[in-house]
């Protein structure tokens, strides 16, 4: 805390003072939110904007990140049992976050690496905040959604089905506009670092695995040293 | 003090004793449960016995002089077990009259037939005249005696331009009809089974299995393989069925063993089939998976216990309960007329209830006879409560005693909690008593989302009906809320537009 006010302390402006600041911040972060609905309707300009005219922040992009999985977890808690075939009595909430955003953060990375060497212009967090943006249809519509779930039966499924689909597909969309503004990419370009993506995070998983199979192999070489030792010794 | 010292010295006693108990109760000769059915997620549970084991028989409880060598195959008729002791060339006939099983007759020939004697005989059918046909495999017939053993007549290799290229005829096994057509599963045969007339005349076949290929083995014979390596490998034909049974109504249940075992859960392999009388599969699967037996295994290997079920033989309880014998496992599966499994139970190992080449399966009443093979034992099986209340519960529900047979199912769920059928079944009764919220529960427990879905448009209509009133004005607060405070920024705004105006004026 005294590190940041010490170099905020050393801005030209210091007319401002704490609690001011704690505001503006506070409504600058509300209306980063808020500027999520206008992206979600608008994805050209919305997104060009919230990059470019520095409309969003990440505080707001992380924040619905956290409500994307919460949306996720509620959804196979709470969803009507007519509706999903999630067993109840195996789901883990850590192994269900995990499966959600190790993929999502690899394939920001991975199109993070593909397009910086392609002059996308993009920097990782512009990326990263527009991939959030482009998850708030799947919050706004599943949320409801469980709701819903639970006041109708199983012969109604087909108006539930098609709403789930519309999130669905709202959000593959938004995320491919997003990609395109923020990297100022044409379609066919964005299309083909979308493929280049899915490989780069391919390429990036197997080398985690690689290095954490070499990581506990040489762990297992140190520990059964170390046991030779003192079996030998005592 | 002493009190707290003596609460302590028993939790230590039963804190060491707990786990020797277990111990124990882990050494009982089974891997796994010997009674089990399979839930919603396809996890085993444990269940109670539906079966136990009346009795084991043997060459030497028998009172056979010489031992029974690789018996193929059972048939009952009222009190009468029929054995086709294969290996030493004769039927043998014991009563069974309540617990106590004698041999009545040891069939080794027949009377008024140019060949007399039996030859490997591998299967046998007796029908209500007590007239007994006998699958004489290697005298290449089908031979039908009256109840003395006198011949009447003999079905053998018809003399059709299909069977041409079969060497010699050898019926393995076969069932008769009412009106006395014969159906046979003959080897080297795989378009089916032959179907005779009374007559002994041949008439086709039916029920012909599908040509079993995959598309990799395809292509890689097409464009990989050369001529000589295609004509030394075999065709793609037909599989023969490993066993036929056939029910009160007339239909043919036969089970197939040829198949590829990643079919199986996605209904593709039709390990058991019902056949109509002109060969066309119309078994019920109404459950999840189709009937396939065990529904988690290890892929095949050179383990004989590993791999899918294998249903050798199949029979059908008068209450169209089927029940089928898997070889791998030495199991047995019972289903219900819908496909749904009631229980399963069995093992490999070498003790009473245990197989290791169940070859064949028949049922007197609900009594249960499993021939083994290679310990060339015959094992008796009753049903214990359990067993006879699922079956009761099931006769009822049919006879359309749905009352009694929710009854019936509370008395099944107090013995397993894990009866999905039974939850099912209260459900439905309860249905139709119109009490939906408690149907609700049952049909969630038993995960059955159309009946669920049906008792919950109801339950959801009444509720409805119960407090319109609230629905009705919380709609009304929905729409008229956001009006009244429209009307009110408007008016907001006209007064300010009057004052602003007016206030220009004083200027």
């Amino acid at each position: 805390m005294s590190t940041i006010t010490s170099r905020k302390q050393s801005d030209p402006a210091p007319a401002v003072t704490r609690s001011q600041r704690i505001k503006a911040g506070w409504s600058r972060y509300i209306a980063s939110l808020k500027y999520s609905l206008h992206v979600i309707t608008h994805p050209f300009d919305g997104f060009w904007d919230l990059v470019h005219e520095n409309r969003g922040s990440l505080a707001a992009a992380n924040t619905i990140l956290v409500l994307f999985l919460m949306t996720r977890i509620l959804k196979l808690l709470y969803t009507d049992f007519q509706f999903i075939n999630s067993p109840i009595q195996y789901i883990d909430v850590f192994e269900q976050v995990a499966s959600l955003l190790l993929p999502f953060l690899i394939l920001c990375i991975a199109n993070w690496a593909g397009t910086t060497l392609f002059d996308g212009k993009g920097r990782f967090k512009d990326i990263y905040m527009a991939m959030c943006y482009a998850l708030v249809p799947y919050i706004l519509l599943q949320l409801p959604l469980i709701l819903v779930s639970n006041i109708i039966t199983f012969d109604e499924a087909s108006f539930y089905n098609v709403l789930m689909g519309i999130s669905v597909i709202w959000c593959v969309f938004l995320a491919f506009v997003g990609l395109m503004e923020v990297h100022d990419y044409g379609p066919l370009k964005t299309i083909i670092f979308l493929f280049a993506t899915v490989f780069g995070a391919c390429v990036i998983i197997f080398l985690l695995l690689i290095f954490f199979s070499l990581l506990s192999d040489a762990a297992g070489y140190i520990v059964s040293f170390v046991r030779e030792i003192v079996f030998r010794l005592y | 003090m002493k009190a707290m010292r003596t609460v302590v010295s028993l939790l230590l006693v039963i804190v060491t004793l707990v786990p020797f108990g277990c111990a124990f109760a882990a050494q009982d000769g089974f891997t796994s449960t010997y009674t089990y059915n399979y839930d919603y997620w396809e996890d085993l549970r444990e269940s109670p016995d539906a079966y136990r084991v009346e009795t084991v028989l043997n060459s030497s409880s028998l009172g056979l002089d010489v031992p029974l060598n690789s018996p193929q195959s059972l048939y009952v008729r009222n009190h009468d077990i029929y054995l086709c002791d294969t290996g030493n060339n004769r039927i043998i006939q014991i009563r069974r009259e309540g617990a106590v099983c004698t041999v009545t007759r040891i069939i080794t020939a027949i009377q008024g037939s140019e060949v007399a004697e039996l030859k490997t005989p591998s299967d046998c059918f007796v029908d209500v005249n007590d007239n007994i046909y006998i699958a004489d495999t290697d005298n290449h017939r089908i031979v039908m005696v009256d109840k003395d053993l006198n011949f009447i007549k003999e079905f053998v290799k018809p003399d059709d331009p299909t069977f041409d290229g079969v060497s010699s005829f050898l019926p393995s096994r076969f069932v008769v009809d009412s009106s006395g057509r014969v159906y046979v599963q003959a080897k080297n045969v795989n378009k089916g089974l032959v179907k005779f007339e009374p007559d002994t005349t041949f008439t086709g076949f039916i029920g012909a299995n599908k040509v079993v290929y995959n598309l990799a083995e395809y292509i890689w014979r097409k464009w990989f393989m050369t001529k000589e390596q295609r004509s030394q490998t075999s065709n793609f034909v037909p599989t023969e069925y490993k066993n036929v049974y056939i029910d009160n109504d007339g239909f043919i249940y036969a089970t197939n063993v040829a198949f590829d075992e990643y079919d199986l859960k996605w209904d593709a392999a039709y390990p058991i089939r019902r056949l109509n009388n002109l060969g066309n599969d119309i078994l019920i699967k109404n459950d999840r998976y189709p009937p396939i037996g065990d529904l988690d295994w290890v892929a095949s290997s050179s383990d004989p216990a590993e791999g899918p079920s294998k249903f050798y033989d199949i029979t059908v309880l008068d209450n169209d309960v089927y029940i089928a014998l898997d070889n791998t496992r030495g199991r047995l599966f019972g289903f219900d007329s819908q496909g749904i499994m009631l229980w399963a139970f069995g093992t490999r190992n070498s003790v009473d209830g245990g197989f290791r080449q169940a070859a064949s399966i028949e049922h007197m009443g609900y009594d249960l006879m499993v021939l083994d093979s290679l310990y060339c034992t015959l094992t008796i099986f009753t049903p214990t409560e359990y067993g006879r209340l699922i079956y009761e519960a099931s006769e009822q529900y049919l006879r359309g005693e749905y009352d009694t047979s929710a009854d019936t199912w509370r008395e099944v769920l107090k013995m397993n909690a894990n009866y999905n059928l039974a939850y099912r079944g209260i459900g439905r009764s309860l249905m139709r008593q119109e009490d939906y919220e408690q149907a609700m529960y049952y049909f969630e427990m038993a995960n059955d989302r159309e009946n669920y879905g049906r008792a919950f448009r109801y339950y959801r209509k009444i509720w409805v009906e119960e407090n319109l009133w609230w629905v009705a004005i919380i709609i009304a607060a929905l729409l008229i809320v956001p009006l009244i405070r429209k009307r009110i920024k408007i008016m907001k705004w006209e007064v300010e537009y009057y004052e602003h105006n007016h206030v220009k004026k004083a200027e």
